[in-house]
């Protein structure tokens, strides 16, 4: 652990402080969430570290069972969307022919719909609730991930190993997950932090618009859409989950960074 | 005494690795090499991979290529030490003074621009020549090399020629601003070697008309011993022996030179064919899905177990088509194939394992013929645990047997390919292959992608192996000393037909067909003049018909 890159370390002490807070929300609130504690949009005191929100909840609490709300939901959907993704996008490249040519097509069309436009549609059939928003997010983010995953096996399964694989008689299992999966790691390490930050932005872009998290639940886009209006009147509430977001962002990318670096060397790691 | 046209004292090159994720590491590729060459003179640079012959070569032109840096030395070039200069005056000298000659003509050229054009850039952005002078110029030279049609052959584009007549474009361009030495790096050796030949003679016949001097770098000795008036042995970066091509060749001093003239001089004893062959390939004939030429024409051969069946040809002969279509990854249109006595399903999906198991390949590059990330141990156990089910320590033991097997012993289990040497992991290719038992390996060009001594130890290994195993070897190269030193029988394709087949001291007997004498003649021989009694001998067999 000793040569870890100074960037790296910024980037896991940030994501670190922010997944801990998710995690132990309701030991490190002040307030409980959905608590009335004081007057509209009051200022930072010592007793509302961040001030207060449109209706006088504290906003630091507010924040933190936010940022539970928004991580949770992002995490569980690029899970959901690398698993499926990767997974559909190798065996597209292994099997090849009519297979890759039917799930290839059908991704097109997935994405040529906008997603933003597509889970508004959706969501305002189905009830929003999160294992909805989990499900819907992950499906759609998962065509990209296919789309990357199968570009990238396509070059692996041409090399020579693959070829020896399936002349030694192995099963798609083998070559997908041993021979093709930690060749293609690398790029999709990359993408994932950044699959992570679109899902944050997502789910908190849906929240906005009134069709994601509902309150009294809250989350970073709700916090947002919630005290908006104090903006005119120059108060930051609005603004903290925007600050929130943007650090996330960046740690999340700067551990991205580092892991790719290690998983570049060929050596195992071990320099 | 006068002034040598370039003189070099004390050359060191250095560069930086950056290994991923690890501080950059600075290592010396070149450690103090002195030489003069006299005008008009060819010296021949020869050495493995990783010498430094193209490094010495560049730096004749005071350049390092990607992030090479030449870090100590003089280069004298016409009296000035070119090393000193600046960026200005060094493209002065670059395309005028010394000019340099690529291994692939078909990289270095631009596709989207005609030949004359870029023949004539250099010659014309000197101020050498005007226009018209550097085309008439460029078309003299083309005709002295030997290119057809020589008024209009600059009209076309690079891919409109063949590879060797864009060699031959490529050393025409290096000519035609009339440089006082030309580097050629390996400007033969990604041809075939019935088109090396021709090159070759056409580069010999342009350096004696324009009494321009050569830096001539190639792996091969055979080829140097043609061209140049002296050769410089090199390894890892230092002078091993620097002489006349006469006493190189016939007396060289050092151990490693003589090596390197020794090469291939592997005795096998042909076999006697065995009544019933392991495997017959019986009238096949293969096209690749969606085109309606044949690669593949009626090819029948046999091959007997423990023995070598060497496939010659060159490229595009089907030679690789032959081997995927054994393996089953391409299902031939027609024919059959019969492997230890059981018609073998034309399709690898509908094979049973045990028809997979007893056929292993090996493949070309071993870099890309093994997982990167798996390690030594994983690559040669998998075989083990797939077709056998070996596991723990009976595996560990079995794939320790298979190390040593392959003369590399203890400590490489845990080791990745990224940390081995090539002849290391071809010789790792070959244990998974072992590691199957199989009754016949199919060796895809093993040979080619390594140096000749490191070649030469893996031939000695597969021969012997075959000795212990029993194993039957389909070789396929166009190596045609390789062929000499390990086959039994040998096939000889030519546009997707096997032209002539037999025993080996039948093939390589005459009376021989066209094609066969074209290219057993091609292969270069370790001896002074070779080139000009060949090209002699062709010509006067083409005045007599």
């Amino acid at each position: 652990m000793k040569n870890i890159p100074i960037s790296a370390m910024i980037g896991l002490f940030f994501t670190g402080i922010y997944f801990l807070m998710a995690i132990f929300a309701p030991w490190i609130a002040p307030y409980g969430m959905a608590e009335i504690v004081g007057d509209v949009w009051e200022p930072s005191s010592s007793e509302f570290l961040l001030g207060t929100d449109s209706i006088g909840r504290d906003l630091l609490s507010r924040m933190i069972y936010g940022g539970q709300t928004t991580i949770f939901i992002a995490t569980a959907a690029t899970i959901l969307s690398f698993t499926l993704g990767s997974i559909m996008g190798f065996f597209a490249a292994v099997s090849g022919g009519w297979v890759d040519q039917v799930l290839s097509r059908f991704v097109d069309l997935i994405m040529s719909i906008p997603s933003l436009i597509f889970a508004l549609v959706v969501l305002s059939v189905m009830p929003t609730t999160v294992p909805i928003l989990i499900i819907l997010m992950g499906l759609l983010d998962s065509t990209r991930v296919y789309r990357l995953a199968r570009a990238v096996a396509v070059d692996i399964t041409v090399m020579d190993y693959v070829e020896a694989a399936r002349l030694r008689g192995e099963k798609i299992g083998w070559i997908i997950f041993r021979e093709t999966l930690p060749n293609a790691l690398s790029p999709l390490v990359a993408e994932m932090g950044l699959r992570f930050i679109f899902a944050v932005l997502f789910v908190s872009t849906l929240s906005f618009l009134g069709l994601g998290v509902q309150p009294p639940q809250a989350d970073w886009g709700g916090i947002v859409k919630e005290n908006k209006e104090g903006i005119n009147y120059g108060i930051q509430a609005a603004l903290y989950p925007a600050y929130a977001i943007a650090t996330l962002c960046i740690s999340i990318n700067l551990v991205a960074d580092w892991i790719l670096n290690r998983t570049t060397s060929l050596k195992g790691g071990r320099g | 005494m006068t002034e040598p046209l370039l003189k070099v004292r004390g050359l060191k090159i250095g560069a930086t690795a950056y290994p991923p994720g690890e501080k950059p590491v600075a290592i010396k590729i070149v450690h103090g090499v002195d030489f003069d060459l006299e005008a008009g003179k060819v010296l021949g640079l020869i050495g493995e991979s990783g010498a430094g012959k193209s490094t010495i070569g560049l730096a004749a032109m005071a350049y390092g290529r990607g992030g090479v840096e030449i870090t100590g030395g003089e280069v004298w070039v016409n009296g000035r030490d070119i090393l000193k200069e600046n960026l200005r005056s060094l493209r002065r000298l670059r395309g005028a003074e010394v000019t340099y000659v690529s291994q692939s003509a078909a990289a270095s050229f631009n596709p989207a621009k005609k030949i004359m054009e870029q023949v004539t850039e250099a010659a014309i952005f000197q101020n050498k020549f005007s226009k018209a002078e550097a085309e008439a110029r460029a078309v003299e030279l083309f005709a002295k090399l030997g290119l057809p049609d020589p008024e209009n052959i600059g009209n076309r584009y690079p891919h409109q020629v063949s590879g060797g007549q864009l060699q031959r474009c490529m050393t025409a361009l290096a000519l035609c601003p009339e440089p006082d030495l030309v580097v050629f790096d390996e400007p033969t050796t990604a041809l075939d070697v019935t088109t090396q030949i021709d090159v070759l003679a056409a580069i010999k016949e342009a350096i004696a008309a324009t009494g321009v001097a050569a830096l001539y770098i190639t792996h091969d000795l055979a080829v140097v011993a043609q061209v140049s008036d002296h050769i410089m042995v090199l390894q890892q970066g230092d002078m091993v022996e620097y002489g006349t091509v006469d006493q190189i060749i016939n007396n060289p001093k050092e151990d490693y030179t003589k090596a390197l003239v020794s090469v291939r001089s592997i005795n096998h004893e042909e076999k006697t064919p065995t009544d019933t062959p392991v495997l017959r390939v019986e009238n096949v004939t293969a096209r690749y899905k969606g085109t309606n030429f044949d690669v593949l024409k009626n090819i029948n051969v046999d091959i007997h177990s423990g023995q070598t069946l060497a496939i010659v040809g060159e490229s595009g002969s089907g030679k690789s088509t032959l081997a995927r279509v054994i393996t089953g990854l391409l299902p031939p249109s027609d024919g059959q194939i019969t492997f230890d006595g059981r018609v073998l399903s034309p399709d690898l999906a509908t094979r049973p394992i045990e028809d997979l198991r007893e056929m292993q390949m090996i493949y070309q590059m071993a870099d890309t013929a093994m997982n990167p990330r798996q390690t030594v141990g994983t690559i040669i156990g998998r075989p083990l645990e797939f077709y056998f089910g070996l596991k723990g320590k009976a595996k560990q033991k079995r794939i320790q047997e298979l190390l040593d097997e392959i003369e590399l012993g203890d400590g490489f289990q845990d080791r990745y390919p990224a940390e081995l040497s090539g002849g290391q992991k071809q010789r790792v290719c070959i244990a998974r292959a072992l590691a199957a038992k199989p009754k016949l390996i199919i060796c895809d060009e093993v040979t080619s992608a390594l140096d000749p001594l490191v070649a030469d130890g893996i031939l000695k290994l597969l021969l012997n192996l075959q000795k212990i195993e029993d194993v039957a070897y389909l070789f396929i190269t166009h190596d045609l000393a390789t062929v000499r030193a390990i086959a039994d029988s040998i096939a000889v394709m030519y546009q997707g037909k096997v032209v002539r087949y037999g025993p080996k001291s039948q093939v390589l007997a005459p009376p021989f067909d066209d094609y066969t004498d074209l290219l057993l003649s091609s292969v270069p021989e370790m001896k002074i003049g070779w080139l000009e009694e060949t090209i002699e001998h062709r010509r006067m067999e083409s005045a007599g018909n």
